[in-house]
């Protein structure tokens, strides 16, 4: 890799990881400010409930940006701060998961199985809780050596999947009531993040693969 | 702050005191002692939007209460800033604070409502016929939306069938379909394909009949906030809240099952009846259970939810010999 980018030296500052910390709780904060104070309108509960979905999904779209917006940028300072995003992904996932468990299920377990069983938009959102388990359980550096590089990096492209998985259950969620407008503003935007990972594998492997994959094209 | 109904000690709760009329006073008296000023000149227009928004607001409308079987439930009203401020009107956006904020763009006067198709009196009623039509009658209703949630709302209005019989249906009409406003100009919503506009509801004959479907002009001790369906609606208790169609221009007397804009939209979701059915789950929401909005806070349990909401001994013998799971 080459040497830092000399405009991205600030990305090392010392206090840019806890900057980015505090930046990425803020919408928590928010969201117990307005429970405390009834600021959060007719339906809290639901409010909680999506709430916390929107940003797992926003910080899910903020972490699949780190790679590409390093590699566009040449930035390479930027993957400091891949993991801390993805953990900050799973912590609203987590409480996306609570709310939903809390507030409409009572944390009643049974009650809870019943209704995975029953609504397939509750499923995908469970699997894609689960993969997002497993990424965030594996993201320590001691798994990751545990691993080796090379399965590290297979297990956790199931990012991709878990951000297909989301967006179907968001569009699941909005098919209800046929209201897709921001389901397809994320859907582009994973898109796009997807498209440029492609774009750029296809710009750094020249080798036999790349060459091949573009004849057939 | 309760108004009695000391002629049958029964106390239902009256909404225009929900705000009390001193806290409102004191608004008015505040809005009139800055009115003249620069920086009034804007507070003044930010309060004129604002209308639909408080109690003690709009043109308050008089009313008796109901004496219909089941129209008076004792549960607790919800607050009428609940009530006019999380509102499914897609008219005005999608967004449940949509309307509160966009409804004011509509206007309901002039408003003519067109009476037509299998009757033997076809008219078209102006709205100041419609309220005069039949006495006023508060009814204290729970609604149940389809999303699971529920509210307890107090309307003002009469029972559709009043302005049935005036029309008098033929033999032959099974039917009636609600059409509602569709103003490109006042509406941005219906520049948006979420629904097929005009939305249309529509009941079965006997359904629109019975004596609990209500044509709404009021609520909470006022004429309708407009995000609530100004200037009439009906209020179906039993069924889901979207076959109770806002802001009516339309009603057409049909014989065959006339088309509904959910059940146009998504079949498997939406039937036509739509009866409250807590054993018919909806693929989004369970329906077994609602939350009552504003009910005991974030931890309140959810409540659960009723066969016709709650109305089934006046509403079941509809339906009687129906397989409500085939017609949902």
């Amino acid at each position: 890799m080459a040497a830092p980018a000399a405009h991205g030296r600030w990305l090392l500052h010392r206090a840019a990881k806890p900057v980015l910390f505090a930046l990425c709780l803020l919408p928590l904060c928010w969201l117990v400010l307005g429970a405390a104070t009834g600021g959060l309108g007719a339906n809290p509960a639901e409010r909680l409930i999506r709430s916390t979905g929107d940003w797992t999904l926003r910080l899910l779209c903020l972490t699949l940006a780190v790679t590409p917006l390093r590699k566009l940028l040449a930035l390479p300072q930027l993957a400091r701060f891949r993991r801390m995003l993805g953990l900050f992904t799973f912590a609203y996932a987590v409480l996306h998961l609570l709310c939903y468990a809390g507030f409409d299920m009572g944390l009643d377990a049974a009650d809870i199985a019943h209704d995975i069983a029953q609504r397939p938009f509750i499923l995908v959102g469970m699997s894609t809780f689960a993969l997002l388990l497993v990424l965030a359980v594996t993201s320590f550096q001691p798994l990751l050596r545990w691993l080796g590089g090379r399965r590290w990096q297979r297990v956790h492209r199931l990012v991709y999947l878990a951000a297909c998985l989301a967006l179907l259950h968001f569009f699941w969620m909005r098919a209800g009531k046929r209201d897709f407008a921001e389901v397809l503003l994320y859907g582009t935007i994973v898109a796009a993040l997807l498209l440029a990972r492609v774009l750029l594998w296809l710009r750094a492997a020249p080798g036999a693969q790349g060459r091949r994959f573009l004849r057939k094209t | 702050m309760r108004a009695r109904h000391s002629s049958d000690g029964f106390d239902p709760p009256v909404p225009s005191e929900i705000t009390p009329a001193a806290t409102y006073a004191r608004r008015r008296e505040w809005l009139q002692a800055v009115a003249g000023g620069a920086l009034l000149a804007s507070l003044a227009g930010r309060g004129a939007r604002a209308q639909g928004a408080r109690a003690g607001k709009l043109a308050p409308l008089a009313a008796k209460p109901s004496a219909v079987a089941g129209a008076m439930t004792m549960e607790k009203p919800t607050s009428y800033q609940d009530a006019t401020h999380y509102n499914n009107f897609y008219e005005f956006g999608s967004d449940k604070s949509d309307p509160a904020e966009f409804a004011y763009k509509m206007k309901t006067r002039p408003w003519t409502v067109e009476v037509g198709g299998l009757v033997n009196k076809p008219r078209t009623f102006d709205i100041d016929d419609l309220l005069k039509l039949s006495p006023m009658e508060e009814r204290i209703y729970r609604l149940r939306c389809v999303e699971a949630w529920s509210m307890v709302i107090p309307w003002i209005g009469y029972s559709l069938s009043a302005l049935i019989e005036r029309v008098q249906p033929q033999g032959s009409a099974k039917y009636v379909q609600f059409e509602t406003l569709a103003d490109r100009a006042t509406m941005d919503g219906v520049r948006g394909n979420i629904l097929q506009w005009p939305y249309t509801e529509g009941l079965r004959l006997d359904e629109a009949r019975h004596p609990l479907t209500l044509l709404a002009f009021g609520m909470y001790g006022e004429v309708l906030p407009n995000q609530n369906g100004a200037p009439v609606r009906v209020v179906v208790p039993w069924k889901y809240g979207f076959k109770s169609a806002k802001s009516i221009v339309r009603m057409r007397f049909v014989e065959k099952e006339p088309g509904t804009a959910w059940n146009i939209a998504a079949q498997h979701e939406y039937g036509f009846y739509s009866n409250v059915n807590p054993d018919v789950p909806h693929p989004r929401w369970s329906q077994a259970t609602e939350r009552r909005i504003g009910e005991d806070g974030l931890f309140a349990r959810r409540r659960k939810t009723l066969p016709f909401n709650g109305y089934a001994d006046q509403v079941a013998g509809l339906y009687a010999g129906m397989d409500l799971k085939k017609f949902y």
